[in-house]
């Protein structure tokens, strides 16, 4: 096992976390401030990959396909929260994630009668199919650079919106304490809506990276939830700065268990069984992770809640 | 024992059920005799929900993985050769509610959506955990061979011969959850649900009850899920999907959290939707998802709440999931 | 409130008149033929669904030469998709066979689907004719008369790049499958005939498109080629990323002709040109059926070449056809039909085709290299047949004469 090796596989696993990242600051910022649990959030993540590889095939520019792949998911987005989100504030959890769930069903149909059943096809923009040497024999893909990239970048804004601005702060204190905010004069629900659709634009902007990588296809949006949701457990509700950490937790110890762990399993064992074994480890350990991180931090890591 | 119209009704019920597979074959419906089977199997399912999430406030997104444990027990004793539902359909019971029980001493620490997320985790390792065993077919699934023997003379391979079975065994554990809510334990479950600081007060070993609960909603999952394989003859790891937990929670609330029947009637109204839906246009899931909206909206308590005029402060109270907004414990 | 209904003197007739409804229709019912009915369990989504598009196109195609009739009948086809999942087309199967009551059966891309329905099929009697998966639990210890291998078993594609790669003596190589029937079939195929070292076996999740972390592995291995079977999606993902992570420069790519087909040409384009790949069928093979088959097939869907999923498919319905001729136009005899089956006597795409006893073909197995036609469109050459009338390794284990 080389040193390139273990570089290049951190890499992937740091930009698939990046990803969750994207996925998990939205969650957790609607969850930790309006107590909304959102399954749909996949669908909005969907959304954003099946607009932009649309865009990205008729105009043939990446950075465009990005910025069309945003707005549309955030007037969709806009759609759901004036049509069905403000309902579901005063609600318990249960109706939330029936809603949600209905949303779920919903967006998938819609998908396909716009895209038909089959998967389609994301095209990797042509200048970013080639590698970059980023050192002596370690050719890697430039399109991972991009995500890597985009995901840090995301994540430093991200940082300096709620850390160092006047909204962030009352974002904050809308997610650690909402009465006592709104006592203090903070119109928190005016910020939900902002941060709802931001939570959206995160999402497509995730689901419009990734698409060249995944399958773009019906149904991808629940299979990318559930990391995100236990992202956002783990992190704890409300933290962005949780989110961040559990994510690139998340990444690294998926990739742990995708690569390595056959690595050595096959020193061992056969090569079927070794890949039978190492996807258990990587999602096993994931779900461990959180179990283990809610019994000894029972709100998660960084919870905003007080 | 009254003699009520309810009774009569649901006597009324099981002959028809019973009289099914005998009339069907005259209107050329005999591929819906597995079809009832299988619905009647999902009631089951959904009713052993139903007991820890609607009497139990109990928010589990994690069921389908209690009937993969069921339905994977079948498998593994069938290919060690087992071939008696004497042994397998029992067994598949316990085994499901062990691992429940187990799952329950981590899980039943939790509340509101930590539990929600908990149970989910538990449930994806066991999906994961099952799509890892090659040697019961992981991803691409298990056939089953035959089904298994009752009793000797008994051939379980004719459809209406396993129906009947599938009536009795599914009639005679939906009775017995019924007594179990009208019994003590299952009062002193609702009131848990509705006022868990106030049953601790009096005296209720609140995590106790609640584990046992958990664990017999888990066993009787373990045998809906033994009677899915033992007739389908197919059992593959896309049972126990979340999806599939996420679907039986929403029978539950659609037919009525909290109420006798609301397990049974959700799993009919959802399942015969969807055939009936899946007949006329391949986009199905958009009237069902409209559906879900609907009924979150504006029938919460499910389709069954809807008829009921009178409801007391209590019962618009209760059925609220442990946990709600910022009262997590900490 | 009394019934008055059953004392009334409408009775009588009401019932005489059902009656002889009933009679009516029963005779009206029993006059007509009942059409031959197949059942196509297709993938339209899932990870095969590009192929099951081809193949879909290849099943249309026939049934439309054949103006919608087998052998003459009539024919109702129940079309459906199944997503590539086993549970899923158990579930599709059984209602076919049980509500559709369907007399033959076709359509799944998919091993470990073939292996899911097959029992069911077997059990009700409706020969399965496969037009694509050839798993070898079929060829061997399970094989039933009702199953026809009319595509291919697994195995001999990837026996066929074994040998291949034999004889171009690559030093070492490292084999890449999903982790599915298929796969194993296929990596121990070409285990069969390739000797020399085998680096390292990797299998992968069926439907991965990302390949970071195989390909990270396969740098730190360093072997001069790579054998690969990634169907679909999977290849189209797998040769790009290949590509883009530039192990294309030391590595020679490998594959048989399932990730070198039109579906991934037309995906994967230029960056494919000098892929070996190894299939039973290519479409400049030089014969009547076939090149009416591709010249029909242009014509049909916009000057696009058929691949060979759309080819079997095609084959698959003449086939079908020419049983039900043989079987004299009843295709609830279904002894009739398999013996008819197993004699085979149509005009394949692939010339002359031939049954061993378990039902799957003894046929030839080409060497193609991707190129560019008389046009310049990227596409299959042929360049020599690899083996000839070649069986598969399965034969003897099955005890069907």
């Amino acid at each position: 096992m080389s040193g390139i090796l273990v570089l290049e596989q951190l890499l992937n696993g740091i930009g698939y976390g990046l990803m969750l990242f994207l996925l998990a600051a939205g969650l957790t910022l609607v969850f930790g401030i309006m107590d909304v649990l959102n399954l749909a959030h996949g669908s909005l993540f969907m959304a954003g990959a099946y607009v932009a590889a649309e865009a990205h095939t008729r105009t043939g520019s990446f950075a465009a396909a990005i910025v069309v792949a945003v707005l549309v998911t955030v007037v969709v987005a806009l759609l759901i929260e004036v049509l069905l989100m403000r309902r579901l504030y005063k609600r318990d959890h249960l109706a939330q994630v029936l809603a949600t769930f209905g949303v779920i069903l919903v967006a998938d149909d819609i998908v396909k009668m716009i895209w038909g059943p089959s998967p389609i096809m994301a095209p990797t923009p042509a200048a970013l199919s080639g590698p970059v040497e980023l050192m002596d024999g370690l050719p890697y893909p430039s399109y991972r650079l991009v995500i890597l990239a985009g995901g840090v970048l995301m994540a430093l804004a991200l940082y300096v919106l709620v850390n160092h601005t006047r909204i962030g702060m009352r974002v904050r204190a809308g997610a650690s304490d909402r009465p006592m905010a709104e006592l203090m004069g903070v119109r928190v629900g005016r910020i939900f809506n902002g941060v709802f659709l931001l939570g959206a634009a995160l999402a497509a902007l995730a689901g419009a990276l990734m698409g060249p990588i995944v399958a773009v296809q019906v149904g991808m949006g629940e299979a990318i939830l559930i990391p995100a949701l236990v992202v956002l457990v783990i992190g704890g509700i409300g933290s962005v700065r949780g989110a961040f950490v559990a994510a690139l937790l998340v990444g690294v110890v998926d990739t742990i268990g995708r690569a390595f762990v056959p690595m050595l399993l096959r020193a061992t064992l056969p090569p079927a069984t070794a890949a039978d074994l190492g996807p258990l480890f990587a999602e096993v350990a994931m779900y461990a992770l959180m179990v283990v991180v809610l019994i000894f931090r029972p709100s998660g890591l960084f919870s905003a809640r007080a | 024992m009254k003699f009520s119209s309810r009774t009569f009704g649901l006597g009324l019920l099981l002959v028809a059920l019973a009289a099914f597979p005998l009339v069907a074959p005259l209107f050329g419906l005999d591929f819906y005799i597995g079809f009832v089977r299988r619905v009647l199997i999902v009631a089951l399912a959904a009713a052993s929900l139903n007991f820890i999430l609607g009497f139990g406030g109990m928010v589990a997104l994690g069921h389908a993985g209690f009937i993969g444990m069921g339905a994977y027990t079948v498998v593994a004793l069938s290919d060690a050769g087992v071939m008696s539902a004497w042994i397998l359909w029992p067994l598949a019971a316990l085994v499901a509610g062990v691992v429940a029980a187990l799952i329950g001493t981590v899980a039943l620490r939790t509340r509101g959506v930590y539990f929600i997320m908990t149970t989910l985790a538990f449930a994806q390792m066991l999906y994961f955990v099952v799509v890892s065993l090659r040697k019961y077919g992981g991803d691409d699934g298990y056939t089953l061979m035959s089904r298994p023997a009752l009793l000797p003379g008994l051939d379980l391979g004719n459809e209406s011969t396993f129906y009947w079975v599938v009536l009795v065994v599914v009639a005679l554990a939906l009775w017995w959850l019924h007594r179990a809510t009208q019994a003590r334990f299952g009062h002193a479950l609702m009131g848990i649900r509705d006022n868990e600081t106030r049953m601790r007060a009096l005296g209720y070993p609140v995590f106790r009850l609640q584990l046992v609960a958990f664990a017999i909603s888990g066993a009787i999952a373990g045998l809906a899920g033994a009677l899915l394989a033992g007739g389908n003859g197919f059992v593959s790891p896309a049972t126990m999907h979340w999806t599939q937990s996420a679907t039986l929670v929403v029978m539950v609330v659609i037919g009525g959290l909290g109420r006798s029947w609301g397990g049974p009637v959700g799993a009919v109204v959802w399942l015969v939707l969807e055939e009936a839906l899946k007949q006329h246009t391949e986009h199905w899931h958009m009237p069902l998802g409209l559906l879900l909206i609907a009924v979150a909206l504006w029938a919460p308590r499910g389709l069954a709440a809807l008829s009921t005029k009178r409801r007391t402060a209590a019962a618009a109270a209760a059925v609220t999931p442990q946990g709600a907004a910022g009262s997590a414990k900490p | 409130m009394r019934p008055t209904f059953l004392k009334s003197p409408a009775l009588p007739r009401t019932l005489l008149s059902l009656l002889l409804c009933g009679a009516a229709l029963g005779a009206s019912v029993s006059a007509i033929a009942a059409p031959v009915k197949v059942g196509l369990a297709l993938d339209i989504s899932g990870p095969f669904a590009a192929l099951g598009a081809e193949a879909r196109d290849g099943f249309a195609l026939g049934i439309k030469q054949l103006n919608g009739k087998l052998g003459g009948q009539d024919v109702e086809f129940v079309q459906a998709d199944m997503a590539g999942s086993p549970d899923q087309a158990k579930q599709l199967v059984d209602r076919m066979i049980q509500r559709d009551k369907i007399d033959i059966f076709s359509g799944p891309i998919g091993s470990n689907v073939a292996l899911a329905v097959g029992p069911t099929l077997f059990n009700a009697k409706v020969p399965y004719l496969s037009a694509n998966a050839g798993p070898s639990q079929f060829a061997g210890a399970q094989c039933s008369p009702y199953f026809f291998g009319t595509a291919y078993q697994n195995d001999q594609f990837h026996e066929a790049a074994g040998k291949f790669a034999q004889d171009r003596a690559f030093k070492k190589i490292v084999l890449i499958a999903p982790n599915y029937p298929a796969g194993k079939d296929a990596l121990g195929g070409f285990k069969r005939q390739f000797k020399g070292q085998v680096a390292d076996e990797l299998y992968t999740k069926l439907g991965q498109i990302d390949y970071a972390a195989e390909l990270a592995q396969l740098r730190a291995a360093k072997p001069d080629s790579i054998y690969f079977f990634l169907p679909g999606a999977m290849g189209i993902n797998f040769i790009k990323q290949f590509v883009g992570a530039g192990l294309s420069k030391d590595i020679t790519l490998v594959t048989s002709g399932f990730s070198a087909d039109e579906d991934v040409i037309g995906a994967v384009g230029e960056p494919m040109l000098g892929l070996f790949n190894t299939s039973h069928w290519a479409h400049d093979l030089d014969n009547a059926a076939n090149k009416a088959f591709v010249a029909a097939f242009r014509k049909e869907y916009n000057g696009r070449y058929p691949s060979v999923y759309a080819a079997q498919a095609y084959d698959a319905i003449l086939a079908m056809d020419a049983a039900v001729k043989q079987a004299g136009g009843n295709a609830q005899n279904r002894e009739a039909v398999v013996a008819a089956l197993k004699k085979a006597s149509y005009a394949s795409t692939r010339g002359t085709f031939k049954y061993a006893n378990n039902h799957f073909p003894i046929e030839n197995f080409y060497l193609r290299v991707i190129g560019k036609d008389a046009q310049g469109k990227v596409t299959n050459k042929l360049i020599n047949t690899v083996l000839t009338n070649y069986g598969d390794s399965y034969a003897a284990k099955c005890n069907m004469k």
